[in-house]
């Protein structure tokens, strides 16, 4: 079945590139092979179905009048949208797309890769050898929703979807009008229009944790001449406005040290005065240097260094 | 295989054919990842397929003598369809990346090519999916100096197992970029292995007049299962991850994890036990280590030692 399935779309597409007019529905029932025997019902069925498979796989498949005096509806495929147009590359211009080959750690978006890559050689562009940088990129584009969130961007899709604003909290229902997706720092993120807050915010990818589907409506909000969704995402990072003073021993504390100045030092230890943005976060830190470090100011960091402390003592008694 | 997918290969398949005259048919099968018997299967559904009409010169028709293969008539399918949106985007956004990278930022090939490609694939590729590289360029332009002269190099390197400040000669070996983080991969001098340096761990680095010469046992990894592979041979310690402790599972390679009324029970080996205590510690509860009985102690004793620096 899938065989004479291939072989009909596949008679179907030669035939759509081959007319310059289009045929209507009569003609391609009649002359493509692999729609004889069909009841009037089953055959309209089947042509939907393949006409909608071929778009899906880019094949750009144009309803056409047949003739000017006419409101008949054709079908057909221009040439010319159809083909890879030319494409002319350099030795080491070809060489350079190949360093593309095992730039994304994904099934997906490798196979991906590895087509776009059989189309340009199909289309004569050779490109097998990658240049030989010393540089080797991997990405992971492994996270489910990263593809369904790509083609929402792309078609101005809204979207909605289970999210987890942090590690423990409740799971809600969000509805965003997605502008674009960046990795940033590792990680990826959708920004856009949230339509629940009513402005721009951005979505960490691994915290969608169900299904991606479309929201209701059309794109509500402008989206902005240039979107910039990694600074979108710096900018939500808080920013550095707590300082402490911290007494870590001399050698130790390198992470800590990077956010810090040293105030001063006496027999293996040296003051700190440092600056932190979330103040759990900033215990996470020094609560992870053990008897290295101790919170000298402000009572709250204190606090919460040492509510980090007894509860591992809570956790292994 | 769905209908749509071999049908991609097919319209591939013939103009592939067509631009490489006289291939074998080992070769073609590799190109397209598949076996020969299927390529077999594959070209006689081509031969029944052609223009209307379906008469002889309608036909595709494709000889194959002596193990090489030709297309005699392509019923039209003489070019490759245009690049999906996917194969767009996943082409064009790690050219795009690639490009922006030091090293490769003045590569006129790389440049040339990314705009051939940008121009051939028009919208299709989704202008707004950027892959952002924390690429501690300093450090990583001295790096691919080294490396294109093939020289030694000396860094201070931070090693947060021990949270200590190391020095080392090392011979480069290849610049990784992994999920956003740059890693030096080389033969290390003092240790006599292969080790991974992370390049914001990097606080120093300096190009020495040395030759590089890794020896022969010194081989890349290969990073299929991700960066951190522990030995075979390193203990297991077993961990009950709270709610928020949970992203230690994804991040970690486990040997087992399960769900309890507790928590998510995981298993994981530790080739050295300072990163787990302090991992144990910053979580502050979230995470606790229940085995081995050693490893429990010394995380008490850490965090009553801590606790002492804040006398009540």
């Amino acid at each position: 079945m899938q065989a004479r399935k291939t072989e009909r779309l596949l008679n179907l597409v030669i035939a759509l590139l081959a007319t310059r007019r289009g045929l209507n529905i009569g003609q391609i029932r009649d002359k493509v092979q692999g729609y004889e025997d069909q009841t009037d019902e089953a055959f309209e069925r089947m042509f939907e179905r393949d006409k909608a498979e071929l778009r899906d796989l880019g094949v750009p498949l144009e309803t056409v009048l047949l003739d000017a005096w006419s409101d008949e509806q054709a079908y057909k495929i221009a040439r010319g949208d159809y083909e890879l147009p030319d494409v002319v590359l350099a030795a080491d211009e070809a060489a350079a797309v190949g360093l593309a080959v095992r730039f994304w750690r994904s099934d997906e978006m490798s196979a991906a890769v590895a087509s776009a890559l059989r189309k340009l050689r199909a289309a004569g562009v050779e490109v097998d050898e990658p240049l030989p940088t010393g540089l080797e990129p991997v990405v992971d584009a492994s996270d489910p929703g990263l593809l369904t969130l790509w083609d929402a961007v792309r078609d101005k899709t809204a979207v909605r979807f289970p999210y987890r604003a942090a590690s423990g909290s409740a799971t809600t229902e969000r509805h965003l009008e997605p502008w674009g997706v960046a990795s940033w720092h590792g990680r990826w993120y959708v920004g856009g229009h949230d339509r629940d807050r009513g402005e721009p915010r951005v979505f960490r990818l691994d915290r969608i944790s169900g299904p991606i589907r479309a929201d209701k409506g059309g794109f509500e909000a402008a989206v902005p001449a240039s979107v910039d969704v990694a600074g979108m995402v710096a900018a939500a990072e808080p920013d550095p406005s707590g300082h402490a003073r911290v007494r870590v021993r001399a050698g130790a504390g390198h992470d800590l040290r990077r956010s810090s100045a040293v105030v001063s030092t006496d027999e293996g230890w040296d003051e700190l005065d440092y600056e932190y943005g979330d103040i759990e976060r900033a215990a996470q830190w020094v609560a992870g240097l053990g008897a290295d470090a101790v919170v000298l100011d402000p009572p709250e960091l204190r606090a919460a260094v040492i509510r980090r402390l007894r509860g591992v003592l809570d956790g292994v008694a | 295989m769905s209908a749509s997918n071999r049908l991609a290969r097919l319209l591939a398949m013939l103009p592939w054919l067509t631009a490489h005259p006289g291939v074998t048919w080992a070769d073609a099968a590799q190109e397209f990842g598949i076996s020969e018997s299927q390529l077999v299967d594959d070209l006689q559904l081509l031969f029944v397929c052609g223009l209307p009409g379906y008469l002889p010169g309608d036909l595709i028709d494709i000889s194959y003598e002596g193990g090489t293969i030709h297309v005699v008539e392509d019923a039209g399918l003489s070019r490759p369809l245009r690049l999906n949106p996917d194969e767009a985007t996943a082409l064009v956004v790690a050219l795009r990346t690639l490009a922006d990278l030091p090293g490769l930022r003045d590569s006129a090939a790389l440049h040339g090519a990314l705009a051939k490609l940008e121009r051939a694939t028009g919208d299709a590729a989704a202008a707004n999916v950027t892959v952002d590289v924390d690429a501690e360029r300093g450090v990583m332009e001295t790096i691919q100096a080294a490396l294109t002269a093939r020289k030694r190099l000396h860094l201070r390197y931070y090693v947060p197992a021990r949270d200590e400040t190391t020095e080392r000669d090392v011979d480069p070996m290849r610049l990784l970029i992994v999920d956003g983080r740059a890693y030096l991969e080389g033969w290390c001098r003092s240790v006599e292995a292969v080790r991974l340096f992370r390049l914001d761990r990097v606080e120093d680095v300096a190009v020495l007049d040395a030759a590089s010469d890794p020896p022969p046992e010194a081989q890349p990894r290969d990073l299929e299962g991700g960066l951190y592979q522990p030995a075979p041979d390193d203990p297991v310690a077993e961990l009950v991850l709270g709610p928020s402790a949970r992203w230690i599972a994804d991040y970690y390679p486990t040997e087992s994890t399960q769900d309890t009324e507790e928590g998510l029970v995981v298993r994981l080996r530790v080739s050295d036990d300072g990163w787990l205590r302090r991992l144990v510690l910053r979580s502050g509860g979230a995470a606790r280590v229940t085995a081995p009985a050693d490893l429990v102690a010394k995380v008490r004793s850490d965090a009553l030692t801590a606790l002492a620096g804040y006398p009540t």
